[in-house]
């Protein structure tokens, strides 16, 4: 049988690396922090929560609240998150034919920070319970907005990419007014715009659990899809592939997993166009490939730079959007850089 | 019986009349090729039998009205070659030749044994099999043409849609091409339909010609009906010889006159 040749993993090496990365990253993330946790203790008390192992391990009372109640619960948002916004980014780069394209785009980032914003302003004392379903809902009507006045505009991924834009710019204008009305409510928006996990708990990471496996379970189911789809809309036309059906539906799933993402960190740039690209780079560009491991990857990125964001300037934290961008860029241009020069 | 036929059928492209009560049929196995001037509605025709543009009329596969088909019955059908396809430059050549197997997949379903089997095969024919795990990108003109031949192969179509396939390769590769295509039709049965520009390739390849003018069919039928030097000129206002090669068919040559001789 042929195979493909080239600098690429084989299928199974890349999802071998893939969860290698992701278990890591969880394990780093789970023994690094204010509280020194013993490893192998930490490592034991982890080994006990799987079902018929039993293991005693050693860990205070306290420590274990920290693992359980403080470490853990942050570390599966953080999971969710990365994983949900890296699937959305190489669902839209699929649907759009574009690897520019970001979970955020589509008016989904302008929508959820106007939701976010509004809810902080007018809602009060209230507001701060409110941010989650505020920014979930107005990353949701953003994209919808967004891609019913493209469809308008003709079938084509430009005029939807456009619309997406010009949306974005409309409510981040509504955004900037409000904010700048509201001077005393700066501080709490800045911190959510920039994204944070530093609230994150385990009913956090249930609200969203039923939207981010439907979502994720769609997504995921349309790789195939996608890949008929980089042949051009006629050609897949021709193919007996429905291009219009396939965009709406897989642009649907990733607004919904972007939106339940959003709704628990704030704003996270950068996740959703580097994590498919290094996949695409490991394991090619097929989205049957691209889209299960972009999700691997994904976690185990944001939860690495979660754990940076809460202990390079410990006891402070620093925004892991802002965390997403500086570490994720040089990385990013790296990867472009060396593998331009093995394929010249 | 007609593999395929057309009948009275018309295209309107953005409120204009296209193509107008267009009437064709190719005999099962058989190769029609569309000829005429740019802009005649060639490649609309092939686009409107690949259901790809709305229109009006019918058109039939062994009697069976493509109109009721809906998209991948049609696919399973008829496979159709752009005049340039887009090739998604970091894909194998085997992920693209997969892909012609889409119309025979369920819509969550994912290609199986067989369907590798019949890509492979489809690679094998095309000898391309050498190089199914090269990129896109890295292809020569003729080895693209080549691999999406491979991937309409694949689709197991009744007929075949063609629209320019030579225009990108030099003369030899045109040979190549052209000669695949009716292994193809010969060995497995498969109806073509090509446009071609080129007048003595139509009548070296094609047993009937369709010579199409500002969306109506000027005239049809077998090459030496067709490819007379009064209707080129007339339709392609064009200069040019008519003969015969050894084989028979027939040679369409320009003719340049000689110049005006410069004034002593």
């Amino acid at each position: 049988m042929i195979r493909a040749r080239g600098r690429r993993l084989p299928a199974a090496r890349a999802y071998g690396v893939a969860a290698a990365f992701l278990v890591a990253a969880t394990l780093v993330s789970a023994l690094v922090g204010a509280a020194d946790l013993n490893p192998v203790a930490t490592i034991a008390a982890l080994l006990d929560k799987i079902p018929l192992v039993h293991l005693t391990s050693g860990l205070s009372q306290l420590d274990r609240a920290v693992l359980f109640d403080i470490r853990l619960p942050r570390i599966t948002v953080a999971l969710m998150v990365g994983a949900l916004l890296s699937v959305a980014g190489a669902g839209y780069q699929g649907v759009f034919r574009n690897p520019l394209v970001d979970s955020g785009m589509l008016g989904a980032s302008a929508g959820a920070g106007l939701g976010a914003t509004l809810a902080i302003v007018y809602l009060g004392s209230a507001g701060t319970a409110a941010v989650p379903v505020a920014a979930f809902a107005g990353s949701l009507v953003g994209v919808t907005i967004a891609y019913l006045s493209g469809a308008v505009g003709g079938s084509g991924t430009a005029t939807l990419l456009l619309a997406g834009v010009a949306v974005g710019l409309f409510l981040t204008a509504v955004q900037t007014y409000v904010m700048q009305r509201s001077a005393q409510d700066l501080q709490q928006i800045y911190s959510w715009l920039l994204g944070s996990l530093s609230g994150a708990t385990w009913s956090q990471a249930a609200e969203i659990l039923p939207y981010a496996a439907v979502s994720v379970a769609i997504v995921l189911l349309h790789g195939r899809h996608l890949d008929v789809l980089s042949v051009g809309d006629e050609e897949a036309r021709a193919l007996g592939l429905n291009p219009r059906r396939v965009r709406l539906i897989v642009v649907a799933a990733c607004a919904l997993a972007a939106a339940s993402a959003v709704a628990v960190s704030g704003l996270i740039g950068f996740v959703g166009i580097v994590v498919p690209h290094v996949v695409r780079r490991l394991a090619g560009p097929s989205y049957r490939l691209v889209l299960p491991l972009s999700l691997l990857t994904g976690a185990g990125f944001l939860v690495l730079a979660d754990t940076l964001a809460r202990t390079v300037v410990a006891p402070a934290e620093l925004p892991i959007g802002v965390v997403t961008a500086l570490v994720g860029s040089p990385v990013f241009i790296g990867i472009l850089r060396s593998t331009a020069a093995a394929r010249t | 019986m007609s593999a395929l036929s057309i009948q009275n059928l018309s295209v309107d492209l953005d409120h204009v009349p296209v193509l107008q009560a267009v009437n064709a049929a190719v005999p099962d196995g058989g190769w029609l090729a569309l000829i005429g001037p740019n802009g005649a509605g060639k490649t609309t025709l092939l686009r409107a039998v690949a259901g790809l543009v709305p229109h009006r009329g019918s058109i039939r596969i062994d009697q069976e009205d493509l109109g009721a088909l809906r998209g991948r019955a049609r696919a399973r059908l008829i496979a159709y070659v752009p005049q340039i396809p887009v090739l998604p430059p970091d894909m194998t050549v085997q992920e693209y030749v997969l892909l012609g197997r889409t119309p025979h997949l369920g819509y969550l379903g994912a290609p199986g044994r067989r369907d590798r089997a019949q890509a492979a095969d489809a690679c094998d024919r095309l000898d391309i099999a050498r190089f199914a795990g090269r990129r896109l990108a890295s292809l020569s003109g003729g080895e693209r043409q080549r691999a999406v031949l491979a991937r309409a192969l694949a689709q197991d179509p009744q007929v075949l849609l063609l629209d320019e396939p030579t225009s990108l390769l030099d003369i030899g590769h045109q040979q190549q091409v052209l000669e695949l295509v009716d292994d193809l039709r010969r060995s497995r049965g498969v109806t073509v339909v090509a446009t071609l520009h080129d007048l003595t390739q139509a009548s070296q390849y094609a047993g009937d010609l369709v010579l199409l003018m500002d969306g109506n069919v000027e005239a049809a039928g077998d090459p030496a009906t067709v490819l007379t030097e009064e209707l080129i000129a007339r339709v392609y206002a064009a200069r040019v010889t008519v003969g015969t090669d050894p084989g028979g068919h027939r040679v369409v040559t320009p003719v340049r006159e000689p110049p005006p001789a410069p004034r002593p």
